[in-house]
C-alpha cells in the first residue's frame, strides 16, 4: 500500500518534470555542449604526447576523456541553485507544507533532465566517433551496466553533498557561493581534466580519501574499460552516500525548524 | 554635458550595486578563497602537462604562468561587470522589463552593460596582477615604458573582445529568448584560454581565432607580455577588438527592432 503510494508519487512527479524539461531542450542541448571541456583537454594531452609519460595509450586516453564527458553529463548536479532560488522567493512555504520532502521534487528534475540530456549527448559522443574512429568501443555488457550504476552513485554523492549545501539557505540565504567554492575542487580533483592518474604522488597519496576521484575518474575508467579496482570503487562510492545521508537527514531536520517563510 | 550625465549615471549605479552586494558580506571571503582556490587548481593542472614535458606548445612553465595570470584578471574582469550584467538581459527579456529599460532617456546598451558589478571579481583580478608580477619577476622583465603601453593596449582589446563575445550571445535571446546557457556555452569554451594556443591541433586553433577568438584574448597579451610578439599581431588584435566593438553595438540596434514585449 504504502510503497504503492511512493510509486504513484515518483511517476507523477518524474512524469510532470519530464514534460517541463522537454519544455526547455534547446537549453539542456546547449548545457550539453557547455560539457565538452574534457574534449578540449584531450586535445591537449595529444597534440602534446603527454599521455606517454602516464603509460596511456592514445586511443584509451581518449576513451577515458569521452567517459569522463559522458559521466559528467549524468552526474551534473544544480539543486543547490534551485533550492536557493526557491527559498529567496518564498516558494519553499507551499513546499514544506506537502507531505513530500520537496528534495524528491527536486530530484526527479534532476532525473527527467538526464533523460532530457540522453539523445545530446549520445549525439555528441557520436561525433566524438566520427572524428576519432580508431577510439571506437563496444564495453561488455556486464562493465556497462556496473559502469550506469557508478554514474548513478555518482549522481548521488553530488546529489547529496549539494542538498547539504543547499540546507545552509536556512542559515545564510546565499549558499550558491558556498556550492561555487566546492565545485574548484571538484573540478580539479575529479579527473574531468586529467586522469587522476597522471597527478603527482603527493596529490595521490590523499586523494582517495576524499570523495573526488570516484565522482568521475573511477566510473569513466570503469566504462572505457582501463583496469580499476571494481568492488572497491563501488563500496567505498555507497560508503560516502551512507556516510552523506544522515548528515543530509540531520541538517534537514534542523534548517527546517530555522526557517522563516520568505517574500510571503 | 552628455558624458557628464553618463558618469553620474555610473556612480549610481555603482552605489546601489555595491550597497546591494555588501548585504552578503561573508559571500565576498567564500568568494576570496574560490578565487585563490581556482588558481592553485589551474596551477596545479598546469603543473601536471609539464611534469615530463619542458616545453608545451613552445611556451615553458615559466611562460604559461604568464597565460593564467592574464586569463585570471580578464576572467575577475568578466566577473564583476559582463556576467551580472549579461546574464541580466536574458532576464529583461524574458519577462519583459527590457520595456522599462528601453523607455529610458538613457543609451540601452550602456544602462544594460553596467547596470550591476560583483565587487568580489576585484579580487580576482587583484590575484592575477599579483601573478603577473611574480612572472615578470622570473622570467625577468624589465619594465619600461612602451612595454607598459603595448602591454595595456592588448590587454584593454582583449576585454573589448570578450565584452562582445559575451554581449553578443546576450543578445540573442531577443529570438531565443530561453538561452541561459548559451553563456555556459561561451564560458566553457573561454577556458581554453588558460593555455597556450599552440598546444591545441592545428584545426581547434583555426576554431580558436577565427570563429571565437580566444587566441586574441590572452595569447598575444602574455606574448606582449614576454616581447616576442609581432607588430603585425598587435595590430591584428586592435582591428579585430574595433570590429567586434562595432559589430556588437550594430548587432543589439539590429536586434532591438525584433523586440517584442512579453507579458504586458
Amino acid at each position: 500500500m504504502i510503497s504503492k503510494l511512493i510509486n504513484r508519487k515518483i511517476f507523477t512527479l518524474l512524469k510532470v518534470q519530464y514534460s517541463n524539461m522537454l519544455e526547455y531542450r534547446v537549453e539542456i542541448a546547449l548545457w550539453a555542449i557547455s560539457g565538452i571541456i574534457p574534449f578540449f583537454m584531450l586535445n591537449i594531452w595529444t597534440n602534446n604526447n603527454l599521455n606517454e609519460s602516464i603509460n596511456f595509450s592514445d586511443v584509451m586516453l581518449s576513451r577515458y576523456f569521452l567517459c569522463a564527458f559522458l559521466v559528467r553529463q549524468f552526474s551534473v548536479v544544480w539543486v543547490v541553485f534551485s533550492f536557493e532560488e526557491d527559498s529567496l522567493m518564498g516558494k519553499v512555504s507551499p513546499y514544506l507544507i506537502q507531505p513530500l520532502n520537496p528534495f524528491f521534487r527536486y530530484f526527479a528534475q534532476h532525473l527527467a533532465e538526464q533523460i532530457t540530456r540522453f539523445p545530446f549527448a549520445l549525439i555528441i559522443a557520436f561525433f566524438f566517433f566520427i572524428l576519432n574512429p580508431e577510439s571506437i568501443w563496444i564495453p561488455n555488457l556486464g562493465i556497462l551496466f556496473l559502469s550506469i550504476i557508478s554514474t548513478f552513485l555518482s549522481f548521488l554523492i553530488q546529489f547529496l553533498i549539494q542538498s547539504i549545501v543547499a540546507c545552509l539557505c536556512f542559515w545564510t540565504e546565499k549558499a550558491s557561493s558556498i556550492e561555487r567554492l566546492l565545485f574548484i575542487p571538484t573540478l580539479f580533483l575529479s579527473g574531468l581534466l586529467a586522469p587522476v592518474v597522471s597527478f603527482p604522488e603527493y596529490v595521490k597519496s590523499w586523494i582517495y580519501l576524499t570523495p573526488f576521484p570516484y565522482l568521475i575518474d573511477f566510473p569513466a575508467n570503469l566504462l572505457s574499460g582501463n583496469k580499476t579496482n571494481i568492488s572497491g570503487g563501488l563500496s567505498i562510492q555507497i560508503l560516502w552516500i551512507i556516510l552523506l545521508f544522515p548528515l543530509f537527514k540531520k541538517i534537514w531536520s534542523e534548517g527546517t525548524k530555522k526557517y522563516t517563510a520568505m517574500g510571503s | 554635458m552628455n558624458l557628464r550625465k553618463y558618469l553620474k549615471v555610473y556612480k549610481n549605479f555603482l552605489h546601489t550595486s555595491f550597497a546591494s552586494e555588501l548585504e552578503y558580506k561573508t559571500n565576498l571571503l567564500v568568494d576570496l578563497i574560490t578565487a585563490i582556490l581556482s588558481l592553485i587548481g589551474s596551477v596545479f593542472l598546469l603543473s601536471i602537462f609539464f611534469q615530463n614535458n619542458s616545453y608545451i606548445g613552445g611556451w615553458k612553465f615559466e611562460q604559461a604562468l604568464i597565460i593564467q595570470g592574464i586569463y585570471t584578471v580578464l576572467n575577475g574582469i568578466t566577473n564583476t561587470w559582463f556576467n551580472p550584467n549579461l546574464t541580466e538581459i536574458v532576464k529583461h527579456i524574458r519577462e519583459g522589463t527590457l520595456d522599462f529599460v528601453l523607455l529610458k532617456p538613457i543609451d540601452s546598451q550602456f544602462f544594460i552593460s553596467l547596470k550591476k558589478i560583483t565587487p568580489s571579481g576585484f579580487l580576482e583580478i587583484i590575484l592575477g596582477f599579483c601573478l603577473l608580477l611574480y612572472c615578470m619577476k622570473i622570467n625577468q622583465i624589465n619594465l619600461n615604458l612602451s612595454f607598459l603601453t603595448l602591454c595595456l593596449i592588448t590587454i584593454i582589446c582583449s576585454i573589448c573582445i570578450l565584452y562582445s563575445l559575451w554581449f553578443f550571445i546576450s543578445t540573442t535571446t531577443i529570438w531565443f529568448v530561453k538561452t541561459w546557457n548559451a553563456t555556459e556555452v561561451l564560458r566553457s569554451f573561454l577556458y581554453i584560454g588558460r593555455f597556450p594556443l599552440n598546444s591545441f591541433s592545428f584545426s581547434l586553433r583555426i576554431f580558436f581565432s577565427v570563429f571565437i577568438p580566444i587566441a586574441f584574448i590572452t595569447t598575444i597579451p602574455s606574448e606582449v607580455f614576454l616581447g616576442i610578439s609581432q607588430l603585425w599581431k598587435i595590430l591584428l588584435e586592435v582591428i579585430v577588438a574595433l570590429i567586434f566593438l562595432s559589430t556588437s553595438r550594430k548587432f543589439w540596434l539590429f536586434a532591438l527592432k525584433f523586440y517584442s514585449s512579453a507579458s504586458s
